[in-house]
């Protein structure tokens, strides 16, 4: 598991173009922002799959931003046999409108359709805001939103969210398994040592329950 | 996958702009996409949805106690008031900048971003460079970015690592006594709710 994603903390050079406007450079960008988005709307995969597809990439580091969306929609749409290699690779016959395509009327409240991921099962929390927590030492495989900056740290939890969507169970299709979240906050000292900028700075993550166990 | 055989992305054409044709070609002639609503995504991202609306509801909490005291409690239902709600801001938390403490967003593992508020990020939001460097060196980061900070003032990074999206409240700027919501709001960058800028700075 190469986390070839996991960025944080990484050494990096300027940021760039900080006061950029445009919303799409160029025309594939939009396209391939709204190829996903349409694509979603069929229900072959959920959001921490459609991430889970990207970060797998083999290339994630040397695509740029939107090819690395085009190619994790290309794999899904193959994984979940919604598009063969055969029609991938330009076979495709001409077929009727699926009863699933987002239709352009439909654009408007598709996007501003609240879905939730806050459920009411699941189990209860271990945890309330104030106490100190220490974080698993290492992601998990697969799809873990724990970034490995905050792996083994101690921190505080400072919101509890409720029972959100495991994205772990979610990205590999074994089931939604909600698990209490809560937001930890993290010393600069903590994470970075000697390192921190300045002592008193902090950092919030977003964990699952069975990303700590009580420190 | 075995790294002996090739993803299936491969078969597509490499080139970025042929491939997002390809694809389109693909979708469309199998009836799992209708081109027009391509078409109505990339309007809505491009023309309605996106930092103007995030800039009205850090004006109203500036001018409104209430809504702001709302916005803190509850952002999801607060922002929904003012007809703000859907895709990417579905448990919306918002932070307030205040003398003693500086908040900004980041999200080192992918570019999870409020999309409702502020629209689609900004390419520098989604670079590894920002991703990279934003937990770590957050001082260096708002340096850069030409925010200089309060004698005193502390920093807090929120990474975004689930599914809860975070607007930040930037300080209202001196001088903007008297101005309504309309102007207000034209003080309130997209950077500045991100945390990359101040209210009142471009």
């Amino acid at each position: 598991m190469t986390r070839a994603h996991d960025l944080g903390g990484r050494p990096a050079g300027d940021i760039p173009e900080k006061d950029d406007a445009v919303v799409f450079h160029v025309g594939w960008h939009a396209k391939a922002l709204a190829l996903n988005l349409a694509c979603g709307a069929l229900g072959a995969w959920n959001i921490d799959a459609s991430r889970f597809a990207r970060e797998q990439l083999r290339d994630y580091a040397t695509l740029s931003y939107y090819e690395k969306w085009m190619a994790g929609l290309a794999n899904l749409l193959v994984e979940r046999g919604v598009v063969s290699e055969a029609e991938l690779a330009g076979e495709v016959a001409k077929a009727p409108r699926s009863d699933k395509s987002l239709h352009a009327g439909d654009v408007p409240s598709a996007i501003r359709k609240v879905i939730p991921y806050l459920r009411s099962s699941g189990p209860a929390p271990h945890f309330q805001v104030g106490d100190r927590v220490r974080t698993v030492p290492a992601p998990g495989a697969g799809h873990c939103r724990l970034p490995a900056y905050a792996a083994g740290r101690v921190g505080t939890i400072i919101l509890s969210h409720g029972n959100h969507v495991l994205p772990n169970s979610n990205a590999r299709f074994q089931g939604e398994n909600p698990q209490p979240l809560y937001t930890v906050e993290f010393t600069a000292a903590e994470l970075w040592g000697e390192a921190a900028e300045a002592t008193g700075d902090a950092m919030s993550l977003d964990l699952w329950q069975p990303y700590m166990r009580p420190a | 996958m075995p790294h002996d055989h090739s993803e299936p992305h491969s078969l597509l054409p490499s080139d970025p702009e042929l491939r997002a044709r390809a694809l389109e070609t693909i979708l469309v002639q199998k009836g799992l996409v209708d081109p027009a609503a391509l078409s109505a995504l990339i309007d809505t991202y491009q023309n309605e949805i996106g930092p103007q609306n995030g800039a009205q509801v850090v004006a109203r909490s500036w001018l409104d106690p209430a809504f702001k005291a709302r916005l803190l409690a509850d952002a999801t239902s607060a922002i929904a008031e003012l007809g703000f709600e859907g895709r990417q801001g579905e448990h919306m938390v918002a932070v307030e900048n205040t003398p003693e403490m500086h908040n900004m967003v980041v999200c080192t593992l992918c570019s999870c971003y409020p999309w409702p508020v502020l629209g689609i990020p900004p390419a520098w939001y989604k670079s590894d460079e920002y991703r990279a460097r934003a937990v770590k060196e957050p001082r260096a980061v708002l340096a850069e970015f030409g925010v200089a900070l309060l004698a005193g003032q502390k920093v807090r990074v929120w990474d975004s690592s689930a599914e809860v999206r975070y607007l930040v409240l930037p300080m209202r700027p001196a001088g903007s006594e008297g101005l309504n919501e309309a102007a207000l709001a034209a003080l309130v960058s997209r950077n500045a709710m991100i945390g990359t800028a101040l209210a009142g700075t471009a």
